[in-house]
């Protein structure tokens, strides 16, 4: 259907808006034709200024340059770039139904009415909204006003698609429909991507590489694994998933906590003693229960501390527990386990813990 | 039941019965033969007749001036509003406090000023296009709020940017975007031109000449010089002419005067 | 915002500012300078304020409206609020009924109130009937008084019942559980909470009663309000300078009261009657 995407290269991107606010610090980025890339933060980290460069509805501050398949494209406003967009609050024309707002960017670029009934039966019918064609946009839900908004951004046949956090107004059932169907759509057409989003399990699903931003600022740049796995910084760390922090005194590679001691893995750039912290994710947490109550942590590592909360997930059990550390822990244990505030657990954790700057 | 409810009902009523009660008298008279001998005398059409017989000019002339400067506000008021919905500037704002002064400042005034500045062009000041700038200066104000009241209501922007990012320039936008959903607005600022302009009289009676009298201009001169019944037949044809406006304007929602409309709010956040 | 559409703004705009600035602000300079050009130049507008005539009939005129204002702010009052507060048959043909003058012209208005206390009207019928004389009062100050209290009404019930709507009822509740009287919650709550509405609504009031000429001169040919006084000035006078310096003084305090209730309400505002 689609061509193949094309790539698209920022060059020192940066924007300032007009009263001053910095909303993007300069940025430079690859993105491969046919890839999928999320841009990923909390509001205000500058990933929608960043879309809304890429696609020519704002201009980089001078010197910026977006460039298309080697094409500078800087100049170029918006409908001169051939690109498809999706908008969070859907922007559906209510003055045509269905069909002519699917139809719209094909009769903006003089298709003949026969190929653009053709063309928009095509788009309804890969979007399953056939029955929806001759319906008023104020009569649609959230979920069908998306998948017209899809139909209309993919109908002209564009070699990008940008969506600005287009599932942020859905509730969470549809919310994980559309992911999944734009999911697929993105892979059948291998159309460039860019897409915005705060939320990170969308970002996790949907991206080949995660851009994960902070106050205008690049955090990291990577595959889904990557950024969980190995956060570049705190910031992104926190951002993705939950993590646990503690922190304490490091001495012959364990670090010494209220609940017991943690072994210390790649010891060798962790200073031999002094104050650290540490972070590790919740399911690297090997969660034991304990009956005696003299039980000691395991000799090679492992804390002992207090349920506080305990809350039963369907797939797995969210434990919060106490005393381990200096402030709560946060464990996931699998479902077939029953815990009660109060009980006394074993924590190991599983593969050591990241060592963090911050002290 | 309690005075609390009594009193206040009353005193409702009794202001009902206040505006009414001349309009029903008015309609009475309009059709009495006599009204000083009262309804007695007999029902006729006679002074209907009689003022179709001296006035049907000014009736076919507000009319001709009320569609002209209904097309005058439309084209002049409605990109107006436009410009003024997507450019919040200072300058926008001066703009908008100027256009809304021709309400603000008494009728007199702004005639007085055409005529000390206009009322040389000797073919102009006779013409009725004279009459046409001005209720063109006081109405303006009305369609240009009505359609701004809509525009800002939308979602204007995202409008936009969806028709630009599948490829629309500004004047595919402007025509098949932004004019199509702002059509409330057009028709409420319609009626309100055509309601305004047709019971204009302030600016009229000093713009007009024998040879351009307009429905307001005539009820004021028969109303000096017609006896009674003949003023109030011809109020009586002004009011016909005014319950299809009425009923439209019911009909969309209430009295639409631009004042029930709220302004753009200052505070609304946009993206600078 | 995208500054390639700013060429195709101005194109749009240009129309509406061309027609506006031609026919508008350079008549308006003008009338300023034609006070300039008079017999006493500039100083015309100490002459109007000052000269007895001119100055008795901008307080005349100010007085009229600012009784006018309270009266139908009273009124209006009661009545918005009781509009709002119940339900009761016909109630929608009583609120159609109180706003149908909103269309009436400045004239229609005179002649409403020609019909109800005129030399042929209801009340001196009535009065006659009940006490032998006739009780006509249309042509005079009383009439005028009554004839924009009859406009104002639709005015500003308007403004006092979309206000009374939007009162929260829990706070009146909230008083009278604490023992407040009818007349406590009305002076404590109701009315601060009608206030910014009260206040906007008066200001329009006021204004289109100083600027109002259809109905004074249907009504008022001898009385002195200050639009009638520009009025004679101008085309039995011809006295052009006086009646521009008088008519500025009017747009000014027109303006003024109509600028003092947009910025307490956020609203535009009419004077037309």
């Amino acid at each position: 259907m689609t061509g193949p995407g094309l790539d698209i290269r920022l060059v020192a991107c940066a924007k300032t808006f007009t009263d001053g606010t910095r909303a993007l610090e300069p940025l430079d980025l690859d993105i491969a034709a046919g890839e999928t890339v999320v841009f990923l933060g909390p509001s205000g980290c500058g990933k929608t200024t960043t879309l809304r460069i890429i696609a020519g509805l704002e201009r980089p501050d001078p010197g910026g340059r977006v460039v298309f398949a080697g094409r500078d494209v800087t100049p170029l406003p918006v409908e001169k770039r051939d690109i498809g967009m999706v908008f969070q609050s859907y922007a559906l024309f209510p003055n045509m139904d269905v069909a002519g707002n699917v139809g719209y960017g094909l009769k903006v670029r003089r298709i003949p009415a026969v190929d653009r009934r053709r063309r928009v039966a095509e788009m309804l019918e890969m979007m399953h909204i056939t029955e929806l064609a001759a319906r008023s946009v104020d009569q649609l839900s959230g979920g069908q006003k998306q998948r017209v908004a899809l139909a209309r951004a993919l109908a002209v046949r564009p070699r990008v698609l940008l969506l600005d956090e287009p599932l942020t107004a859905l509730d969470a059932k549809l919310r994980e429909e559309l992911r999944i169907e734009i999911d697929r759509l993105l892979r059948n057409l291998g159309i460039t991507a860019v897409y915005v989003t705060h939320d990170q399990a969308e970002a996790m699903a949907l991206g080949d590489r995660i851009v994960v931003m902070e106050r205008g600022r690049v955090a990291q740049v990577g595959t889904p694994r990557e950024v969980y796995l190995s956060p570049a910084n705190p910031f992104v760390a926190r951002f993705i998933g939950t993590l646990n922090v503690v922190s304490g005194e490091a001495a012959d590679g364990h670090l010494h906590l209220p609940g017991g001691r943690l072994a210390l893995n790649g010891a060798g750039s962790i200073p031999a003693s002094g104050r650290l912290s540490v972070a590790f994710r919740p399911e690297a947490v090997a969660v034991i229960p304990l009956i005696n109550p003299g039980d000691q942590p395991h000799p090679d590592g492992g804390l002992i501390g207090t349920v506080t909360a305990a809350f039963f997930l369907g797939d797995h059990i969210r434990l919060v527990i106490d005393g381990a550390g200096e402030s709560a822990i946060v464990a996931l244990a699998p479902n077939h386990h029953r815990f009660t505030p109060g009980d006394r657990v074993h924590l190991a954790v599983d593969g050591g813990a990241m060592p963090f700057a911050e002290g | 039941m309690n005075w609390r409810f009594i009193v206040p009902l009353f005193l409702t009523l009794l202001l009902c019965a206040f505006l009414m009660i001349p309009v029903g008298l008015s309609v009475t008279a309009g059709l009495t033969v006599n009204f000083f001998q009262g309804v007695e005398s007999g029902l006729t059409l006679r002074w209907v007749a009689e003022v179709w017989r001296l006035y049907e000019g000014t009736i076919y002339l507000s009319l001709l001036i009320a569609v002209s400067c209904l097309g005058v506000t439309l084209v002049l008021g409605v990109p107006m509003a436009y410009v003024l919905a997507k450019r919040r500037s200072r300058l926008t704002r001066l703009l908008e406090e100027l256009l809304v002064m021709p309400v603000a400042v008494p009728g007199l005034a702004i005639a007085l000023a055409l005529l000390i500045t206009f009322g040389g062009f000797r073919e102009f000041r006779m013409s009725w296009a004279f009459i046409l700038v001005g209720h063109v200066l006081f109405t303006l104000p009305f369609m240009v709020r009505a359609v701004l009241a809509v525009l800002s209501s939308i979602d204007l922007k995202g409008l936009e940017e969806g028709a630009r990012s599948l490829g629309a320039g500004f004047f595919r936008r402007f025509f098949q975007v932004v004019l199509p959903n702002c059509k409330s607005g057009i028709v409420a600022g319609s009626l309100m031109v055509v309601t305004l302009s047709v019971g204009e009289f302030n600016l009229t009676w000093m713009l007009h000449t024998p040879l351009t009298k307009t429905l307001p201009v005539g009820l004021a001169d028969s109303y000096a010089s017609m006896r009674l019944e003949i003023g109030s037949a011809y109020t009586l044809v002004f009011f016909l002419m005014l319950v299809p406006l009425l009923v439209a304007l019911q009909w969309l929602g209430g009295p639409t005067s631009p004042r029930r409309r709220s302004s753009i709010d200052p505070n609304r956040r946009r993206r600078p | 915002m995208d500054r390639r559409d700013t060429p195709f703004l101005i194109l749009l705009a240009l129309p509406a500012v061309i027609v506006f600035s031609a026919f508008f602000l350079l008549p308006l300079a003008r009338l300023v300078m034609v006070v300039g050009e008079g017999r006493d130049g500039l100083a015309t507008y100490a002459v109007v304020l000052t000269h007895p005539r001119y100055l008795e009939s901008l307080v005349a005129t100010m007085v009229l409206s600012a009784g006018v204002t309270a009266v139908t702010l009273a009124l209006c009052g009661v009545v918005g609020v009781f509009l709002t507060r119940n339900r009761f048959f016909g109630q929608r043909l009583v609120v159609a009924m109180l706003t149908l003058p909103l269309s009436f012209p400045g004239v229609v208005v005179g002649f409403m109130i020609i019909m109800l206390a005129g030399r042929q009207g209801l009340i001196g019928d009535l009065t006659q009937a009940l006490t032998g004389n006739r009780l006509v009062f249309a042509y005079s100050m009383a009439g005028l008084f009554v004839a924009y209290v009859y406009f104002s009404i639709p005015r500003v019930i308007l403004t006092v019942m979309a206000a009374a709507e939007k009162l929260d009822r829990r706070v009146e509740e909230a008083a009278r559980s604490l023992g407040a009287s009818t007349w406590r919650v009305t002076r404590d709550v109701i009315i601060p909470g009608l206030a910014p509405a009260l206040v906007s609504s008066g200001a329009i009031c006021f204004a289109t009663a100083m600027g109002a000429f259809g109905t004074a001169f249907t009504l008022a040919t001898r009385i002195d309000v200050l639009p009638m006084v520009i009025y004679t000035e101008f085309t039995l006078n011809a006295n052009i300078a006086v009646a521009a310096s008088l008519s500025i003084v009017l747009g000014i305090i027109t303006w003024v009261a109509l600028a003092i209730a947009r910025s307490l309400a956020g609203t535009t505002v009419s004077a037309a009657a």
